[in-house]
Formats: C-alpha cells, sequence, structure tokens
C-alpha cells in the first residue's frame, strides 16, 4: 500500500468529514502507515480468479406485506434530535450563499 | 458478599422457581454489589435501579401468575451500552452520543424483557468497540477484577468485568473481532460468539456489520447458554437473521455435564496458534493441560494446519475499518447526538458535521474512519478492500477443510494475560493479539472461550473452541465436558480464586471510597 502522508491523511479527514487538528494529522499520517505496510501481505496471496466474500452467510432480501405499521413516536425521535421545530429536524444550511442564488 | 449474588444465573433460577428468593431481592443484592465496587471497577456507565426493581417486580408477577416464559425469568443481566435501550441512555461510550435516549430497544433487548430479565444497566466498552481493552472509552477505562490495574480486555470489558466482579450474574456482549470471547479469557468468565446471523443485530449500533456478533457473557458454560436460548432468535428486522438459529444450548450442556463423555469428539489444535513469540508461556501451559483433560474424557486430539490463517489479521484490518468509516457516517450531528458549530467561517451542513465528528469521535474511532476512508477511496477500493474480501475466501475455505475431518477447533482465546493499563499504545502492539479471535469473525462461525486455568502471572487463560456454521451446540458441549474436569480439579471456579473479589478488597475498596 502507499504510504499514508500527512497530505492524504488530510484529504481523507475532508472526505470523511471529520475535523483534525494539524497534530491529530501528524500523528495519524505516523501510525497508519506502519499499519498500512502490513497490508501488502493481503495483496501477496489473492489471485484474480478467486472469488471475494463480503459476507459471512448468504443474503436475502427481507419483505413484508405493504400495510401500514406503527412508527416511531415523532416526539420521542425529536426528544434525541440537537434541534427540533415544527416537528421536524432542524439542520444547518445545505447551500451555501453562492449556491442560494 | 452474599450467597446469593456469587451463586451462578442457574442456581439463582432454582432459588426463584423454588420460591426462596423474588426477583426484587436478587436484583437489590446486585444493585448494592454495584454500589459497593463499582466505583472501582466501573463497569457500568449507567445504572437504573428503579427501573431494574420494577423489572423484578414484573419477574415476580410473571413466576405467580404462571407465565414466566424462560427458565431465567427474574435473573437480571447487564447490557453493554452499544445496545440500544428505549428509554434509557446509550452512548456506544462515545461523547458524539452522550446522552442520548433511544426510542426503541435491540431486539435481543426486547427478548430480555419478554422472558422477564431485569435490566440492571448499562456496561462500559471501548468507544462503538473498538479496541481490546476498554481503555478507549470515552467515560473512562474499566478495570480487571483479578487486578485493578489491568485491563478487563475489551471491547465487552464492561460486560465481563460486571460478571467476573460478581456485579451482574449475566451480560450481553457484541463480538466483531474477538470482543466477547477476549475479554470473557482475560477475566477468568465465559463468553460466547454465537454463529453471524443467529442473534439479530437489530439495534445494535453497527461497528463491521459483516462482523458484529451479539453474544451471552456469564460465570459458566450453562449460563452462557441459558442467555443464549433468550437472545438467539430470527428477526424480519435484521436482513442478515438466519432463519434457522440453533437453539435448546442449556440442554445441551446438561447432557454433557451427565454424562461427561468425549468418545468419539475429533478435536483439532490449530497449529498457527499454538505457540511461537508473541504467546506467553503459562497461557501455553494452561492450553496443553486442558487439552490433556480433553483427551482424558475420550476426545481424539490432532493437530491441523490452517495455512491463511497468517493473513486473517491483516484482511481483518483492512474490511473492518471500511466498514466502520460506513457505519458512522451516520454520526453528522443533525438527527441525535452531539452538535457542534465550527469556530470559525461558514456554519453549513457541512462544516457542522466535521466539527461535530472531529470534536465527538476519540482517536480510534478516528484513526479507523480515516484508515477506512482511505481504502475505501478511488484506486485502492479494488487492490486493498477487494484483496481483503478474497482473503476472508481463503480463510473460510481453510476451516471448512479442517472441518471436514474435525468437530472443534481449539486454540488459545488470547496469546497473553491481561495487561497493565497503557502497556499496548501502539496500535499495531493492540490489533497483533486479535489474531486468535478474528478468522471466526471472517467466516461467521460460532466461538466460546472458558477459563482453563491460572498462567504463570497468577492471571486467568482462556481456552478457545470453534465450531462451523450453526453447530453452536458443539461449542457447549465440548465446553461443559471441559468446565466440569477443570472444575473437578480446581475444587471450585476458577473465580473463586480471584484475589480482588475475597472480602478485605472489597472492604477496602468500600473504605476507599468513603474515605
Amino acid at each position: 500500500m502507499s504510504a499514508i502522508s500527512k497530505d492524504e491523511v488530510a484529504r481523507v479527514a475532508a472526505l470523511a468529514r471529520v475535523a483534525l487538528t494539524d497534530e491529530e494529522v501528524t500523528r495519524l499520517a505516523g501510525e497508519l502507515d506502519a499499519v498500512a505496510s502490513s497490508f501488502a501481505r493481503v495483496t501477496s496471496v489473492v489471485t484474480p480468479d478467486l472469488p471475494a466474500t463480503s459476507h459471512p452467510v448468504p443474503l436475502t432480501n427481507v419483505l413484508r406485506e405493504d400495510v401500514p405499521g406503527p412508527t416511531l413516536d415523532v416526539d420521542e425521535l425529536l426528544a434525541g434530535a440537537p434541534a427540533a421545530q415544527d416537528s421536524m429536524f432542524l439542520v444547518p444550511q445545505i447551500l451555501g450563499e453562492d449556491s442560494a442564488s | 458478599m452474599t450467597a446469593l449474588i456469587t451463586a451462578t444465573a442457574a442456581e439463582q433460577a432454582a432459588a426463584l422457581a423454588a420460591g426462596e428468593v423474588s426477583s426484587r431481592e436478587l436484583t437489590q443484592a446486585h444493585l448494592e454489589r454495584i454500589a459497593v465496587v463499582d466505583g472501582a471497577v466501573n463497569a457500568f456507565l449507567d445504572v437504573d435501579a428503579d427501573r431494574a426493581l420494577a423489572d423484578a417486580d414484573a419477574a415476580d408477577a410473571a413466576r405467580r401468575d404462571g407465565t414466566a416464559t424462560s427458565e431465567l425469568t427474574g435473573v437480571p443481566v447487564a447490557v453493554k451500552d452499544l445496545f440500544v435501550t428505549r428509554g434509557q441512555v446509550t452512548t456506544a461510550a462515545s461523547r458524539i452520543l452522550e446522552g442520548w435516549v433511544p426510542p426503541y430497544d435491540a431486539t435481543a433487548v426486547t427478548n430480555l424483557r419478554g422472558a422477564h430479565l431485569p435490566i440492571l444497566g448499562k456496561t462500559n466498552l471501548d468507544e462503538f468497540a473498538m479496541g481490546g481493552s476498554t481503555e478507549h472509552s470515552a467515560f473512562g477505562r474499566t478495570a480487571n477484577p483479578w487486578d485493578l490495574g489491568r485491563i478487563p480486555g475489551g471491547s465487552s470489558g464492561g460486560s465481563a468485568a460486571a460478571v467476573g466482579a460478581y456485579e451482574a450474574p449475566l451480560a450481553l456482549g457484541t463480538d466483531t473481532g474477538g470482543s466477547i470471547r477476549q475479554p470473557a479469557a482475560v477475566t477468568g468468565t465465559v463468553g460466547v460468539k454465537p454463529t453471524y446471523g443467529t442473534v439479530s443485530r437489530f439495534g445494535v449500533i453497527a461497528m463491521a456489520s459483516s462482523l458484529d456478533t451479539p453474544g451471552p457473557m456469564a460465570r459458566t458454560v450453562l449460563d452462557t447458554a441459558l442467555l443464549h436460548d433468550v437472545i438467539a432468535s430470527y428477526d424480519p428486522l435484521d436482513s442478515t437473521s438466519l432463519t434457522d438459529a440453533p437453539r435448546g444450548m442449556a440442554a445441551v450442556v446438561r447432557a454433557a455435564q451427565q454424562g461427561r463423555d468425549l468418545t468419539g469428539t475429533r478435536v483439532g489444535v490449530i497449529a498457527e496458534l499454538d505457540g511461537g513469540h508473541a504467546y506467553q508461556a503459562g497461557v501455553m501451559d494452561s492450553f496443553h493441560a486442558a487439552l490433556a483433560l480433553l483427551e482424558e474424557a475420550g476426545a481424539s486430539i490432532e493437530t491441523v494446519s490452517l495455512p491463511n490463517l497468517e493473513y486473517a489479521l491483516d484482511a481483518y484490518y483492512l474490511i473492518m475499518p471500511a466498514e466502520v468509516s460506513s457505519n458512522l457516517a451516520r454520526y453528522d450531528g443533525m438527527r441525535y447526538g452531539l452538535r457542534v458549530e465550527p469556530t470559525e467561517g461558514p456554519v453549513t451542513a457541512e462544516t457542522v458535521m466535521a466539527a461535530t465528528r472531529g470534536a465527538g469521535f476519540g482517536d480510534e474511532a478516528k484513526r479507523r474512519i480515516i484508515l477506512g476512508t482511505h481504502v475505501l477511496s478511488a484506486g485502492y477500493y479494488d487492490a486493498y478492500y477487494g484483496s481483503a474480501q478474497k482473503v476472508r475466501t481463503l480463510v473460510q475455505r481453510d476451516l471448512n477443510a479442517a472441518f471436514a475431518d474435525f468437530d472443534v477447533l481449539v486454540s488459545p482465546t488470547s496469546p497473553v494475560t491481561a495487561y497493565r493499563f497503557g502497556e499496548k499504545d501502539d496500535p499495531m502492539a493492540m490489533y497483533a493479539l486479535d489474531v486468535t479471535t478474528i478468522p471466526a469473525n471472517l467466516a461467521g462461525i460460532p466461538g466460546m472461550s472458558l477459563p482453563s486455568g491460572l498462567s504463570d502471572d497468577a492471571l486467568p487463560v482462556g481456552f478457545q473452541i470453534l465450531a462451523p456454521q450453526r453447530a453452536d451446540d458443539r461449542l457447549y458441549r465440548v465446553g461443559a465436558v471441559l468446565e466440569a474436569a477443570l472444575e473437578e480439579r480446581w475444587g471450585g471456579r476458577l473465580l473463586d480464586h480471584a484475589p480482588v473479589l475475597n472480602e478485605a478488597a472489597v472492604a477496602g475498596v468500600r473504605n476507599k471510597k468513603e474515605a
């Protein structure tokens, strides 16, 4: 695996939406590089024709009859939210000023 | 400490059935024990005494009315704080969920409530079950009842310590890479990872979905079997739930305890997990002594090689963080949990999300999110995540081939006994200790850890038994016979020898708290 540099940690942190301090970026780059170096062994043992296993048991879709049933209580659900208004989650703006127009 | 709480769950259930004690008295006794020792052990993140006693009253009523549905009705239980519990705080030991009260129950918890097992409280864990020591909790580490300066294992360390310290006779844990079996091993208790898909993951806060497995933890093989029978069920709310979950584990244990005969049982010792420089000498001595007891009981013992096991750890540490990075994306500060606004720049959904996650996740969670996002990002996905899934195929094939010749496979549960806090600060050092337990999670097979004795450092050693998918009964059969032989040798349970649990030590804890 390629080295996990400080730039790569910062890039991935932005993708994952995790704000990291400079100190965290430096520390994680060092720690993850050590972890990543062991992964070359994984690629060395597999062949193109080998099937991948994503899951230990076979998966099948679970369906139910399309009939109305009880749902979670709205007030109970919103009680756990950081902010709520008019029976809805209140979230920060999604579009920036540039996009608003 | 009363005989009431040192009794096994099965003995407590028998006392309830005979009317010698009420569930309220039993639950109260455990709450008092928690009050005395948990300041030192820190097994619990939240204890709701009023609710536990109300549950106990309902259990007493069910026994009186003849509507009790389980042998365990009225026996209290502790629940790892990874299971959501309606009306009771659930945090996954993370600041990002601090104070969150779920509006629903996990299915395993619903099953506990249906069987009327009073829930004493929620137990500590490594944040989002990430770790092997319960040092990575946002709310303080849990101590090992055998030595309060040592780790109780992880991530179900709170559940293991609660059981080991007689704060609860039973507990729920989860096992993603060994998180039930390893803490059971280092606390001298019993833990079972059932076949993947036989205990519902619905309402169990997801870490790595293709690996996570809820399971029972207790002080004896029979007690884990009794709890297993309560929580294993088909659940249409979990798309990975199996319709044919094996049941009747307690009956298997009781039959095995009667016969104590393993004639015809083929036991394979996994060559790759049978010693080496990473294994403590005392661990290996205890393991081989237990093998001799299995042989005395009639089992045939042979060594078997699983050559691809040497790649299992590397594959796990690609697959697990990839699934972690996906599962933990839901903690975005929008619908529940923490919300942190950035101190600089615009306040948008994106900046709030980053600030919330930066402030709310601990070091280990961030490490795994970053690693997982890296291996899933463009250019790396096929090479690393795809290759790891192929290694998973190789590990499964090795295990399937071995199970063609052997009924069960065995190894030490952990290469070492409980280490001191802070001793494994390097993440690679901690990850390497999972080498014995991870193969079962990659393959979805069941595994059990039970105590095999004390190591040269006078700390407990775990003996691991593995069986094919859906053959959980084999764990219980072999485990019950081995446990009976060991207890005969020890003249009782191993846990009776735990030094920190004697009366003087408990009194010391009490005095310290009052000072």
